[in-house]
Protein backbone atom coordinates (compact mmCIF):
# COMPACT_ATOMS: atom_id res chain seq x y z
CA UNK A 1 0.00 0.00 0.00
CA UNK A 2 1.42 3.30 -1.05
CA UNK A 3 -0.34 6.51 -0.16
CA UNK A 4 2.48 9.00 -0.75
CA UNK A 5 0.72 10.28 -3.88
CA UNK A 6 -1.89 11.99 -1.70
CA UNK A 7 0.49 14.79 -0.78
CA UNK A 8 0.77 15.93 -4.39
CA UNK A 9 -2.78 15.09 -5.47
CA UNK A 10 -4.83 16.47 -2.62
CA UNK A 11 -5.79 19.72 -4.43
CA UNK A 12 -7.17 17.61 -7.27
CA UNK A 13 -8.96 15.34 -4.82
CA UNK A 14 -10.53 18.33 -3.11
CA UNK A 15 -11.60 19.80 -6.45
CA UNK A 16 -13.03 16.41 -7.41
CA UNK A 17 -14.98 16.22 -4.17
CA UNK A 18 -16.41 19.68 -4.88
CA UNK A 19 -17.50 18.58 -8.36
CA UNK A 20 -19.14 15.45 -6.96
CA UNK A 21 -21.01 17.38 -4.28
CA UNK A 22 -21.98 20.04 -6.81
CA UNK A 23 -23.40 17.41 -9.16
CA UNK A 24 -25.32 15.88 -6.27
CA UNK A 25 -26.71 19.19 -5.01
CA UNK A 26 -27.72 20.42 -8.47
CA UNK A 27 -29.38 17.18 -9.48
CA UNK A 28 -31.19 16.70 -6.19
CA UNK A 29 -32.23 20.36 -5.92
CA UNK A 30 -33.57 20.87 -9.43
CA UNK A 31 -34.70 17.26 -9.69
CA UNK A 32 -36.82 17.65 -6.60
CA UNK A 33 -38.59 20.72 -7.98
CA UNK A 34 -39.21 18.94 -11.27
CA UNK A 35 -40.38 15.85 -9.37
CA UNK A 36 -43.00 17.86 -7.46
CA UNK A 37 -44.42 19.11 -10.77
CA UNK A 38 -44.36 15.60 -12.28
CA UNK A 39 -46.00 14.05 -9.22
CA UNK A 40 -48.72 16.71 -9.07
CA UNK A 41 -49.37 16.25 -12.77
CA UNK A 42 -49.80 12.53 -12.23
CA UNK A 43 -52.03 12.89 -9.21
CA UNK A 44 -54.30 15.73 -10.27
CA UNK A 45 -53.50 16.71 -13.85
CA UNK A 46 -55.73 16.27 -16.89
CA UNK A 47 -55.60 12.88 -18.53
CA UNK A 48 -53.19 13.78 -21.37
CA UNK A 49 -50.75 15.23 -18.85
CA UNK A 50 -51.01 12.10 -16.70
CA UNK A 51 -50.13 9.96 -19.68
CA UNK A 52 -47.28 12.21 -20.65
CA UNK A 53 -45.70 12.23 -17.19
CA UNK A 54 -46.26 8.48 -16.77
CA UNK A 55 -44.45 7.95 -20.05
CA UNK A 56 -41.62 10.21 -18.96
CA UNK A 57 -41.15 8.32 -15.70
CA UNK A 58 -41.34 4.92 -17.39
CA UNK A 59 -38.81 5.85 -20.06
CA UNK A 60 -36.30 7.36 -17.64
CA UNK A 61 -36.68 4.59 -15.08
CA UNK A 62 -36.56 1.89 -17.73
CA UNK A 63 -33.24 2.83 -19.32
CA UNK A 64 -29.78 2.97 -17.74
CA UNK A 65 -28.52 6.34 -16.59
CA UNK A 66 -25.32 5.72 -18.55
CA UNK A 67 -27.28 5.54 -21.81
CA UNK A 68 -29.24 8.67 -20.94
CA UNK A 69 -26.02 10.49 -20.17
CA UNK A 70 -24.38 9.40 -23.40
CA UNK A 71 -27.54 10.19 -25.39
CA UNK A 72 -27.42 13.73 -24.06
CA UNK A 73 -23.66 14.22 -24.24
CA UNK A 74 -22.89 12.57 -27.57
CA UNK A 75 -26.33 12.74 -29.21
CA UNK A 76 -27.77 16.09 -28.20
CA UNK A 77 -24.27 17.48 -27.76
CA UNK A 78 -23.47 16.77 -31.41
CA UNK A 79 -26.68 18.47 -32.52
CA UNK A 80 -26.24 21.59 -30.37
CA UNK A 81 -23.69 23.35 -32.60
CA UNK A 82 -26.32 23.24 -35.35
CA UNK A 83 -28.58 25.54 -33.33
CA UNK A 84 -28.10 28.97 -34.92
CA UNK A 85 -26.63 31.62 -32.67
CA UNK A 86 -25.87 29.28 -29.76
CA UNK A 87 -22.14 29.16 -30.45
CA UNK A 88 -21.74 32.89 -30.07
CA UNK A 89 -24.06 33.28 -27.11
CA UNK A 90 -23.07 33.51 -23.45
CA UNK A 91 -24.54 30.03 -22.92
CA UNK A 92 -21.96 28.29 -25.07
CA UNK A 93 -19.17 28.02 -22.45
CA UNK A 94 -21.67 26.25 -20.14
CA UNK A 95 -23.35 24.12 -22.76
CA UNK A 96 -20.17 22.72 -24.26
CA UNK A 97 -18.94 21.27 -20.93
CA UNK A 98 -19.47 17.67 -19.91
CA UNK A 99 -20.54 18.94 -16.51
CA UNK A 100 -23.63 20.56 -17.99
CA UNK A 101 -24.76 17.31 -19.61
CA UNK A 102 -23.99 15.28 -16.49
CA UNK A 103 -25.95 17.66 -14.29
CA UNK A 104 -28.82 17.76 -16.77
CA UNK A 105 -29.15 14.00 -17.20
CA UNK A 106 -28.77 13.34 -13.46
CA UNK A 107 -31.48 15.92 -12.76
CA UNK A 108 -33.90 14.45 -15.29
CA UNK A 109 -33.21 10.92 -14.05
CA UNK A 110 -33.51 11.81 -10.37
CA UNK A 111 -36.77 13.65 -11.04
CA UNK A 112 -38.29 10.54 -12.62
CA UNK A 113 -37.50 8.35 -9.61
CA UNK A 114 -38.42 11.01 -7.08
CA UNK A 115 -41.72 11.73 -8.84
CA UNK A 116 -42.83 8.14 -8.23
CA UNK A 117 -41.95 8.44 -4.55
CA UNK A 118 -43.79 11.75 -4.20
CA UNK A 119 -46.79 10.46 -6.12
CA UNK A 120 -47.20 7.71 -3.56
CA UNK A 121 -46.69 10.16 -0.71
CA UNK A 122 -49.22 12.65 -2.10
CA UNK A 123 -51.78 9.87 -2.29
CA UNK A 124 -50.92 8.77 1.26
CA UNK A 125 -51.86 12.08 2.89
CA UNK A 126 -55.06 11.42 4.89
CA UNK A 127 -58.12 12.71 3.05
CA UNK A 128 -59.50 14.25 6.24
CA UNK A 129 -56.63 16.71 6.52
CA UNK A 130 -57.19 17.95 2.97
CA UNK A 131 -60.94 18.23 3.60
CA UNK A 132 -60.26 20.13 6.80
CA UNK A 133 -58.08 22.56 4.89
CA UNK A 134 -60.75 23.04 2.23
CA UNK A 135 -63.45 23.60 4.82
CA UNK A 136 -61.30 26.42 6.20
CA UNK A 137 -61.71 28.04 2.81
CA UNK A 138 -58.14 27.49 1.61
CA UNK A 139 -57.62 27.90 -2.10
CA UNK A 140 -56.13 24.86 -3.78
CA UNK A 141 -52.73 26.58 -4.00
CA UNK A 142 -52.72 27.43 -0.28
CA UNK A 143 -53.86 23.90 0.51
CA UNK A 144 -51.02 22.50 -1.53
CA UNK A 145 -48.43 24.81 -0.02
CA UNK A 146 -49.54 24.55 3.60
CA UNK A 147 -50.85 21.03 3.97
CA UNK A 148 -50.67 18.65 1.06
CA UNK A 149 -47.05 19.08 0.02
CA UNK A 150 -45.45 19.42 3.49
CA UNK A 151 -47.32 16.34 4.71
CA UNK A 152 -46.39 14.37 1.61
CA UNK A 153 -42.71 15.32 1.87
CA UNK A 154 -42.66 14.25 5.51
CA UNK A 155 -44.19 10.92 4.62
CA UNK A 156 -41.65 10.45 1.85
CA UNK A 157 -38.63 11.63 3.84
CA UNK A 158 -37.08 8.21 4.62
CA UNK A 159 -37.43 7.18 0.97
CA UNK A 160 -36.01 10.50 -0.20
CA UNK A 161 -32.95 9.93 1.99
CA UNK A 162 -32.42 6.61 0.22
CA UNK A 163 -32.88 8.21 -3.18
CA UNK A 164 -30.31 10.91 -2.42
CA UNK A 165 -27.75 8.27 -1.44
CA UNK A 166 -28.51 6.37 -4.65
CA UNK A 167 -28.02 9.61 -6.57
CA UNK A 168 -24.65 10.14 -4.88
CA UNK A 169 -23.65 6.65 -5.96
CA UNK A 170 -24.66 7.47 -9.54
CA UNK A 171 -22.44 10.56 -9.81
CA UNK A 172 -19.19 8.73 -10.73
CA UNK A 173 -20.77 8.07 -14.14
CA UNK A 174 -19.99 11.71 -14.91
CA UNK A 175 -16.37 10.72 -15.41
CA UNK A 176 -17.33 9.07 -18.71
CA UNK A 177 -18.17 12.53 -20.08
CA UNK A 178 -14.92 14.22 -19.00
CA UNK A 179 -16.12 15.67 -15.68
CA UNK A 180 -13.24 15.77 -13.18
CA UNK A 181 -15.23 14.40 -10.24
CA UNK A 182 -13.84 12.32 -7.37
CA UNK A 183 -13.80 9.13 -9.35
CA UNK A 184 -12.15 10.78 -12.34
CA UNK A 185 -9.36 11.97 -10.01
CA UNK A 186 -8.84 8.39 -8.84
CA UNK A 187 -8.67 7.35 -12.48
CA UNK A 188 -6.10 10.02 -13.22
CA UNK A 189 -3.99 8.98 -10.25
CA UNK A 190 -4.11 5.43 -11.51
CA UNK A 191 -2.90 6.50 -14.92
CA UNK A 192 -0.14 8.67 -13.50
CA UNK A 193 1.19 6.41 -10.77
CA UNK A 194 0.00 2.94 -11.88
CA UNK A 195 -1.55 2.41 -8.44
CA UNK A 196 -4.91 0.70 -8.86
CA UNK A 197 -6.36 0.13 -5.41
CA UNK A 198 -5.10 2.98 -3.25
CA UNK A 199 -6.85 5.83 -5.12
CA UNK A 200 -10.03 3.76 -5.33
CA UNK A 201 -9.88 3.20 -1.57
CA UNK A 202 -9.39 6.88 -0.82
CA UNK A 203 -12.33 8.01 -2.95
CA UNK A 204 -14.43 5.17 -1.55
CA UNK A 205 -13.83 6.55 1.93
CA UNK A 206 -15.04 9.93 0.65
CA UNK A 207 -18.21 8.42 -0.75
CA UNK A 208 -18.93 6.44 2.40
CA UNK A 209 -18.38 9.52 4.54
CA UNK A 210 -20.73 11.52 2.31
CA UNK A 211 -23.30 8.73 2.61
CA UNK A 212 -23.04 8.83 6.41
CA UNK A 213 -23.38 12.62 6.32
CA UNK A 214 -26.51 12.43 4.16
CA UNK A 215 -28.16 9.80 6.34
CA UNK A 216 -27.32 11.79 9.48
CA UNK A 217 -28.72 14.99 7.95
CA UNK A 218 -31.97 13.27 7.02
CA UNK A 219 -32.24 11.72 10.51
CA UNK A 220 -32.00 15.22 11.98
CA UNK A 221 -34.54 16.48 9.46
CA UNK A 222 -36.94 13.69 10.33
CA UNK A 223 -36.51 14.41 14.03
CA UNK A 224 -37.72 17.97 13.44
CA UNK A 225 -41.25 16.70 13.30
CA UNK A 226 -42.41 14.77 16.35
CA UNK A 227 -44.21 11.68 15.13
CA UNK A 228 -46.38 9.32 17.08
CA UNK A 229 -45.55 5.75 16.27
CA UNK B 1 -37.35 11.01 -47.12
CA UNK B 2 -33.84 9.94 -47.91
CA UNK B 3 -32.80 10.55 -44.31
CA UNK B 4 -35.40 8.10 -42.98
CA UNK B 5 -34.15 5.55 -45.46
CA UNK B 6 -30.53 6.01 -44.40
CA UNK B 7 -31.59 5.64 -40.76
CA UNK B 8 -33.28 2.34 -41.56
CA UNK B 9 -30.16 1.25 -43.39
CA UNK B 10 -28.01 2.19 -40.41
CA UNK B 11 -30.22 0.16 -38.08
CA UNK B 12 -30.62 -2.83 -40.38
CA UNK B 13 -29.49 -6.08 -38.75
CA UNK B 14 -27.15 -6.96 -41.63
CA UNK B 15 -23.85 -5.22 -42.36
CA UNK B 16 -23.31 -2.43 -43.26
CA UNK B 17 -26.22 -1.74 -40.87
CA UNK B 18 -25.38 -1.78 -37.16
CA UNK B 19 -28.64 -3.32 -35.95
CA UNK B 20 -27.04 -6.74 -35.64
CA UNK B 21 -24.26 -5.39 -33.41
CA UNK B 22 -26.85 -3.71 -31.22
CA UNK B 23 -29.00 -6.81 -31.00
CA UNK B 24 -26.10 -9.07 -30.10
CA UNK B 25 -25.10 -6.45 -27.53
CA UNK B 26 -28.62 -6.59 -26.13
CA UNK B 27 -28.40 -10.37 -26.02
CA UNK B 28 -25.16 -10.29 -24.07
CA UNK B 29 -26.68 -7.68 -21.74
CA UNK B 30 -29.54 -10.08 -21.03
CA UNK B 31 -27.15 -13.02 -20.61
CA UNK B 32 -24.88 -11.09 -18.21
CA UNK B 33 -27.88 -9.88 -16.25
CA UNK B 34 -29.36 -13.36 -16.07
CA UNK B 35 -26.07 -14.87 -14.95
CA UNK B 36 -25.45 -12.15 -12.38
CA UNK B 37 -29.01 -12.49 -11.15
CA UNK B 38 -28.63 -16.22 -10.55
CA UNK B 39 -25.23 -15.81 -8.89
CA UNK B 40 -26.70 -13.03 -6.78
CA UNK B 41 -29.64 -15.21 -5.82
CA UNK B 42 -27.33 -17.99 -4.67
CA UNK B 43 -25.19 -15.58 -2.65
CA UNK B 44 -28.33 -13.90 -1.33
CA UNK B 45 -29.89 -17.16 -0.22
CA UNK B 46 -26.74 -18.25 1.60
CA UNK B 47 -26.34 -14.73 3.00
CA UNK B 48 -29.93 -14.58 4.25
CA UNK B 49 -29.63 -17.98 5.94
CA UNK B 50 -26.29 -16.92 7.40
CA UNK B 51 -27.76 -13.68 8.72
CA UNK B 52 -30.68 -15.49 10.30
CA UNK B 53 -28.91 -18.56 11.66
CA UNK B 54 -25.22 -17.71 11.74
CA UNK B 55 -22.93 -17.19 14.70
CA UNK B 56 -21.17 -13.95 15.59
CA UNK B 57 -18.26 -14.04 13.07
CA UNK B 58 -20.56 -15.02 10.19
CA UNK B 59 -22.97 -12.22 11.10
CA UNK B 60 -20.14 -9.72 11.24
CA UNK B 61 -18.73 -10.71 7.86
CA UNK B 62 -22.16 -10.61 6.25
CA UNK B 63 -22.91 -7.23 7.80
CA UNK B 64 -19.68 -5.79 6.44
CA UNK B 65 -20.46 -7.28 3.01
CA UNK B 66 -23.99 -5.93 2.69
CA UNK B 67 -23.15 -2.53 4.17
CA UNK B 68 -20.05 -2.04 2.04
CA UNK B 69 -21.75 -3.02 -1.22
CA UNK B 70 -24.69 -0.75 -0.54
CA UNK B 71 -22.56 2.22 0.52
CA UNK B 72 -19.98 2.20 -2.29
CA UNK B 73 -20.94 3.52 -5.75
CA UNK B 74 -21.63 0.68 -8.19
CA UNK B 75 -19.14 1.96 -10.72
CA UNK B 76 -16.27 1.96 -8.22
CA UNK B 77 -17.33 -1.43 -6.90
CA UNK B 78 -17.47 -2.92 -10.37
CA UNK B 79 -14.13 -1.51 -11.43
CA UNK B 80 -12.47 -2.39 -8.12
CA UNK B 81 -13.80 -5.94 -8.10
CA UNK B 82 -13.00 -6.38 -11.77
CA UNK B 83 -9.33 -5.53 -11.32
CA UNK B 84 -8.95 -6.94 -7.81
CA UNK B 85 -10.72 -10.13 -8.85
CA UNK B 86 -8.64 -10.89 -11.92
CA UNK B 87 -5.47 -9.73 -10.21
CA UNK B 88 -6.13 -11.69 -7.03
CA UNK B 89 -6.99 -14.84 -8.94
CA UNK B 90 -3.75 -14.66 -10.86
CA UNK B 91 -1.76 -14.07 -7.67
CA UNK B 92 -3.34 -17.13 -6.07
CA UNK B 93 -2.57 -19.16 -9.17
CA UNK B 94 0.99 -17.85 -9.14
CA UNK B 95 1.50 -18.80 -5.50
CA UNK B 96 0.24 -22.29 -6.32
CA UNK B 97 2.78 -22.46 -9.09
CA UNK B 98 0.19 -22.37 -11.86
CA UNK B 99 0.42 -20.12 -14.91
CA UNK B 100 -1.61 -16.91 -14.95
CA UNK B 101 -4.88 -16.99 -16.87
CA UNK B 102 -6.74 -14.37 -18.83
CA UNK B 103 -10.14 -14.04 -17.15
CA UNK B 104 -12.97 -14.11 -19.64
CA UNK B 105 -14.76 -10.73 -19.66
CA UNK B 106 -18.15 -12.38 -19.68
CA UNK B 107 -17.41 -14.49 -16.59
CA UNK B 108 -15.82 -11.54 -14.79
CA UNK B 109 -18.84 -9.36 -15.54
CA UNK B 110 -21.22 -11.98 -14.18
CA UNK B 111 -19.10 -12.53 -11.07
CA UNK B 112 -18.75 -8.83 -10.32
CA UNK B 113 -22.41 -7.95 -10.87
CA UNK B 114 -23.41 -11.12 -9.01
CA UNK B 115 -21.46 -10.07 -5.94
CA UNK B 116 -23.17 -6.67 -6.03
CA UNK B 117 -26.59 -8.26 -6.51
CA UNK B 118 -25.92 -10.77 -3.74
CA UNK B 119 -25.76 -8.04 -1.09
CA UNK B 120 -29.13 -6.60 -2.06
CA UNK B 121 -30.58 -10.07 -2.52
CA UNK B 122 -29.46 -11.04 1.01
CA UNK B 123 -31.56 -8.25 2.48
CA UNK B 124 -34.59 -8.93 0.29
CA UNK B 125 -34.59 -12.66 1.06
CA UNK B 126 -33.90 -12.12 4.76
CA UNK B 127 -36.93 -9.85 4.98
CA UNK B 128 -39.05 -12.32 3.05
CA UNK B 129 -38.04 -15.24 5.29
CA UNK B 130 -38.74 -13.18 8.40
CA UNK B 131 -42.22 -12.45 7.08
CA UNK B 132 -43.15 -16.15 7.09
CA UNK B 133 -45.28 -16.98 10.16
CA UNK B 134 -43.07 -18.93 12.59
CA UNK B 135 -45.86 -21.42 13.22
CA UNK B 136 -45.64 -22.75 9.67
CA UNK B 137 -41.96 -23.55 10.03
CA UNK B 138 -42.50 -25.05 13.49
CA UNK B 139 -45.31 -27.18 12.10
CA UNK B 140 -42.98 -28.47 9.41
CA UNK B 141 -40.35 -29.37 12.04
CA UNK B 142 -43.03 -31.01 14.15
CA UNK B 143 -43.84 -33.25 11.17
CA UNK B 144 -40.22 -34.33 11.23
CA UNK B 145 -39.16 -32.61 8.01
CA UNK B 146 -35.43 -32.27 7.64
CA UNK B 147 -34.08 -28.72 7.05
CA UNK B 148 -33.67 -29.17 3.31
CA UNK B 149 -37.11 -30.67 2.80
CA UNK B 150 -38.58 -27.98 5.04
CA UNK B 151 -36.91 -25.31 2.99
CA UNK B 152 -38.09 -26.78 -0.30
CA UNK B 153 -41.67 -27.51 0.70
CA UNK B 154 -42.53 -24.80 3.21
CA UNK B 155 -40.08 -21.90 3.33
CA UNK B 156 -39.47 -21.42 -0.39
CA UNK B 157 -43.12 -21.36 -1.51
CA UNK B 158 -44.04 -19.12 1.41
CA UNK B 159 -41.13 -16.78 0.80
CA UNK B 160 -41.61 -16.21 -2.90
CA UNK B 161 -44.71 -13.97 -2.80
CA UNK B 162 -43.04 -11.79 -0.16
CA UNK B 163 -39.79 -11.58 -2.02
CA UNK B 164 -41.05 -11.14 -5.58
CA UNK B 165 -41.51 -7.35 -5.61
CA UNK B 166 -37.98 -6.92 -4.26
CA UNK B 167 -36.62 -9.51 -6.67
CA UNK B 168 -38.32 -7.72 -9.58
CA UNK B 169 -36.70 -4.45 -8.51
CA UNK B 170 -33.32 -6.14 -8.38
CA UNK B 171 -33.75 -7.60 -11.85
CA UNK B 172 -34.55 -4.14 -13.20
CA UNK B 173 -31.51 -2.72 -11.50
CA UNK B 174 -29.16 -5.46 -12.73
CA UNK B 175 -30.22 -4.98 -16.34
CA UNK B 176 -29.39 -1.31 -15.98
CA UNK B 177 -26.25 -1.83 -13.90
CA UNK B 178 -24.92 -4.15 -16.57
CA UNK B 179 -24.42 -1.03 -18.69
CA UNK B 180 -21.61 -0.13 -16.29
CA UNK B 181 -19.67 -3.14 -17.53
CA UNK B 182 -19.11 -1.06 -20.67
CA UNK B 183 -16.67 1.04 -18.64
CA UNK B 184 -14.35 -1.93 -18.07
CA UNK B 185 -14.51 -2.74 -21.75
CA UNK B 186 -16.75 -5.77 -22.16
CA UNK B 187 -18.98 -5.41 -25.18
CA UNK B 188 -22.61 -5.41 -24.15
CA UNK B 189 -25.39 -3.15 -25.37
CA UNK B 190 -23.99 0.14 -24.05
CA UNK B 191 -20.51 -0.37 -25.47
CA UNK B 192 -21.82 -1.80 -28.75
CA UNK B 193 -23.92 1.31 -29.11
CA UNK B 194 -20.98 3.56 -28.46
CA UNK B 195 -19.01 1.66 -31.06
CA UNK B 196 -21.76 1.96 -33.65
CA UNK B 197 -22.35 5.61 -32.85
CA UNK B 198 -18.66 6.43 -32.96
CA UNK B 199 -18.20 4.72 -36.30
CA UNK B 200 -21.16 6.30 -38.05
CA UNK B 201 -21.27 9.63 -36.15
CA UNK B 202 -25.00 9.14 -35.68
CA UNK B 203 -24.81 9.44 -31.91
CA UNK B 204 -28.38 10.52 -31.34
CA UNK B 205 -29.92 7.77 -33.43
CA UNK B 206 -27.94 4.93 -31.88
CA UNK B 207 -28.26 5.96 -28.25
CA UNK B 208 -31.97 6.40 -28.78
CA UNK B 209 -32.12 2.92 -30.28
CA UNK B 210 -30.20 1.50 -27.31
CA UNK B 211 -32.52 3.27 -24.88
CA UNK B 212 -35.46 1.74 -26.74
CA UNK B 213 -33.90 -1.73 -26.46
CA UNK B 214 -33.36 -1.31 -22.71
CA UNK B 215 -36.93 -0.08 -22.39
CA UNK B 216 -38.20 -3.15 -24.22
CA UNK B 217 -36.21 -5.38 -21.85
CA UNK B 218 -37.68 -3.55 -18.84
CA UNK B 219 -41.26 -3.62 -20.12
CA UNK B 220 -41.06 -7.32 -21.02
CA UNK B 221 -39.60 -8.09 -17.58
CA UNK B 222 -42.49 -6.20 -16.02
CA UNK B 223 -44.94 -8.49 -17.80
CA UNK B 224 -43.00 -11.62 -16.81
CA UNK B 225 -42.78 -10.60 -13.15
CA UNK B 226 -46.50 -9.73 -13.16
CA UNK B 227 -47.27 -13.25 -14.38
CA UNK B 228 -44.86 -14.80 -11.87
CA UNK B 229 -46.41 -12.89 -9.03
CA UNK B 230 -49.94 -13.93 -9.91
CA UNK B 231 -48.69 -17.52 -10.21
CA UNK B 232 -46.99 -17.49 -6.80
CA UNK B 233 -49.92 -15.70 -5.17
CA UNK B 234 -52.46 -18.20 -6.46
CA UNK B 235 -54.74 -19.35 -3.71
CA UNK B 236 -54.01 -16.28 -1.59
CA UNK B 237 -56.94 -14.02 -0.77
CA UNK B 238 -57.00 -10.91 -2.91
CA UNK B 239 -56.43 -7.69 -1.02
CA UNK B 240 -57.61 -4.30 -2.17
Amino acid sequence: MNFSWISSYWPLLAAGAVQTVLLLVISVGFGFILAICLALAQVSGPRWLKWLTRGYCTCLRGTPLLIQLWLLYYGVGSLLPLVPGLRGSFLWPIVREGFFFAALSFTLNYAAYEAEVLRGALLAVPKGELEAGRSFGMSSWTLLRRIWLPRAIRIALPTIAGEVVLQLKATPLAFTVTVMDLYAVAYKVRQDTLLVYEPLMVVTVFYVLLTLLITRAFKLLEAQVPARR
Amino acid sequence: MSSTQSMLELLSPYPPGWGGVLLSGALSTVMISLGAYLVGMLIGLLGAIGKLKGNRPVLFVLDVYTTAVRAIPELILIIGLYYAGTDGLNRILLSLGLPAIEVNGFVAAIAVLGIVQGAYMTEVLRGAILAIPVGQIEAASAFGMRPFLRFRRIVLPALMPNALPGLANLWMSVTKDSALIAVVGYQELALATRLAAGNTKHYFLFFLAAAALYLVITLLSNVVFGLLESRFRRGQPKTA
